[in-house]
């Protein structure tokens, strides 16, 4: 069997895997239904944090507006689904979602990315924060009030095919011809426009689908908890996003998606604690940054194809 | 006509407001080139040990304004010392993201030990409106430009006449170049966080009498703003912070006074895509080509 297929049966395995231990631990009653509104949080994250990393980690755009673009999907999918209460509006609440947030992020981007460094994280969290507002103002989306009894359509196995579908796309990217050059405008955007690489170009597929991949987390988002407001997706959401990515390591996906995972039930357990959890993410934030500012897995991640290497390894030195 | 002379006042108090906090921005990024985010979390200490000074010591507002600038000054340097001083030399994202997490720690530090609950802030002085024909003037607005234009004139002072504004300005054009002639870039840069630091404390404490409440979330939205004028009047030179400030506040009053007061945010946000666009170095900036 080629070492390419093993890789691929290996990720399988480990998904299906995954999702039977899930499934057994609901089926015994280990995961009640409080539980599980944290796995769902936790699967949502990982989408938003997966995302994010494909803007700030692989193409070194710091965006600080990553809520907005969560919060164009979940209205479009809470709007779309109180008028189509199926799985038919479920899909196609998803699919304009992503559609208007690409769009939105397309329009955004041209100017913004023409932007380095701070200004970009400045104007992104202005463009989340003109998001909201927008929606705040318009009718259809309730205003302030925002949408409530959105049909309970998302279940925690949909999100979890989504988010694997959505951790296998950004892990494809990554080691695409696309991905590599968008990884270059990273390292040193002159030096890459100078080998002939179109920076705009691969900062604007990063972003777009960054932020389509938080609309798909939206839906899921509006209907899994059937309200959503426009003050769920402020500047706080998207710096709770941003700091899954610097804990789990720009650059990193598998990072990101254990950085989701811990967050999410320190989440859960710290639920009562108000201010004070937000304290220590703050102070976790800022000792990351100062002492280990590459995130608990720096750029690494763990691949299926490195087991066999390390066997291989193994194997050699006997 | 009157009522537009009315707002354009209205404008300028919180215009200056907003020049005193820019300020604090321009002159850290104008130095260490970094977005102090937690520049706005200051300003809503400001406010507070203002708040708590006349409160529990009965004092007036000059004193309470005084403390209020030492207790900020005094934060902005430990902040300086204790998270970004390790940063230095990494990279601006770092530096960024530390400064949020700075910023978090303060705000919800604040929520957690007084309480997320609007507070309304003591009338130090009797509000009187002084009717001037096309506008009338309250004396907290009259109060809140004395305070802007003396501390603006003082800042103007120091890092135009004093030997440590000298040194301000030479590590702001090459700290490598000033350090070897001899500056301590260190205390300049703690010196930068001190002066930055107390005018925003004094903008919290005016802010407070200007709008009568305060909470511990009050600095993100006006420190945004702030920063948002730095960009504007252009990042690092201070003559510009205060040009932004008092036009975003202009802009935002006349927002609220003829068009949706809903969107006030929305607009200076706008404004702020808008400048990045047109003149990324700001209305006063000069343009510098950008070297490899």
């Amino acid at each position: 069997m080629s070492k390419r297929m093993k890789t691929i049966l290996v990720w399988v395995g480990a998904a299906i895997l995954g999702f039977a231990l899930i499934q057994i631990a609901i089926l015994t009653g280990w995961i009640t239904r409080y539980y599980e509104m944290t796995l769902m949080l936790i699967l949502i994250n990982i989408m938003l944090a997966v995302g994010l990393n494909l803007i700030v980690g692989i193409s070194g755009q710091l965006s600080l507006g990553h809520a907005g673009f969560m919060a164009i999907g979940a209205y479009t999918t809470g709007i779309v689904t109180k008028m189509m209460p199926n799985l038919g509006g479920f899909a196609l609440g998803i699919l304009g979602g992503v559609v208007l947030s690409g769009i939105v992020a397309y329009i955004v981007g041209i100017p913004t990315l023409r932007l380095k460094g701070d200004y970009l994280a400045i104007a992104t969290l202005g463009v989340g924060e003109i998001i909201r507002i927008t929606i705040l103002n318009l009718d259809i989306t309730n205003g302030a009030r925002g949408l409530s009894g959105i049909p309970k359509l998302a279940t925690w196995y949909y999100a979890y095919i989504v988010a694997l579908l959505i951790i296998l796309v950004a892990a494809n990217y990554v080691n695409s011809s696309p991905g590599r050059a968008t990884i270059s405008v990273r390292e040193d955007e002159i030096a890459a426009e100078s080998l002939g690489i179109n920076t705009k170009k691969y900062k604007m597929i990063a972003f777009m689908i960054g932020t389509m991949t938080a609309a798909v987390a939206g839906s899921f988002h509006a209907t899994y908890y059937q309200l959503i407001v426009p003050s769920q997706f402020d500047f706080v959401r998207s710096i709770d996003i941003l700091i899954m990515v610097v804990l789990g390591g720009m650059g990193s996906l598998t990072g990101s998606i254990f950085a989701a995972v811990f967050l999410g039930l320190l989440n859960h357990f710290l639920a009562d604690y108000g201010a004070f959890r937000v304290i220590l993410y703050a102070i976790a934030l800022i000792l990351v940054m100062i002492f280990k500012p590459s995130g608990l897995f720096g750029r690494k991640e763990i691949k299926a194809s490195k087991l066999f290497n390390w066997k291989k390894k193994e194997a050699s030195r006997s | 006509m009157s009522s537009f002379m009315q707002q354009v006042i209205n404008g300028l108090s919180l215009g200056s407001i907003y020049a005193l906090i820019a300020l604090g921005y321009t002159m850290v990024y104008g130095i260490i080139k970094l977005i102090n985010f937690a520049h706005g979390e200051i300003f809503m200490i400001g406010a507070f040990v203002g708040y708590a000074t006349i409160q529990f010591l009965n004092v007036g507002l000059v004193p309470a304004l005084i403390v209020a600038m030492a207790a900020s000054a005094l934060l902005g340097v430990i902040i300086e010392r204790v998270a970004y001083r390790p940063l230095r030399k990494s990279s601006r994202i770092t530096a960024l993201i530390t400064a949020i997490g700075v910023s978090y720690l303060i705000q919800n530090g604040m929520i957690q030990w007084v309480g997320p609950n609007v507070r309304p802030f003591p009338q130090v002085l009797s509000n009187v409106r002084y009717d001037l024909g096309l506008f009338s003037i309250s004396s907290i607005q009259l109060i809140i430009f004395g305070t802007a234009i003396v501390l603006m004139v003082a800042l103007q002072l120091i890092v135009h006449r004093t030997k440590m504004g000298k040194a301000m300005r030479a590590v702001s054009m090459d700290p490598e170049a000033a350090q070897l002639m001899g500056i301590n870039v260190n205390h300049v840069i703690s010196f930068t966080f001190m002066l930055g630091s107390a005018l925003a404390g004094a903008g919290g404490v005016l802010v407070g009498l200007f709008y009568n409440t305060i909470n511990p979330m009050m600095g993100f939205l006006p420190g945004l703003k702030a920063f948002i004028a730095a960009v504007l009047g252009g990042i690092g030179i201070i003559p510009g912070a205060m040009l932004g400030g008092v036009l975003i506040g202009l802009t935002e009053t006349m927002v609220v006074a003829y068009g949706d007061s809903l969107l006030r945010d929305a607009v200076v946000f706008v404004i702020l895509i808008l400048i990045l666009l047109v003149r990324p170095s700001g209305i006063l900036g000069k343009t510098t080509k950008e070297k490899v």
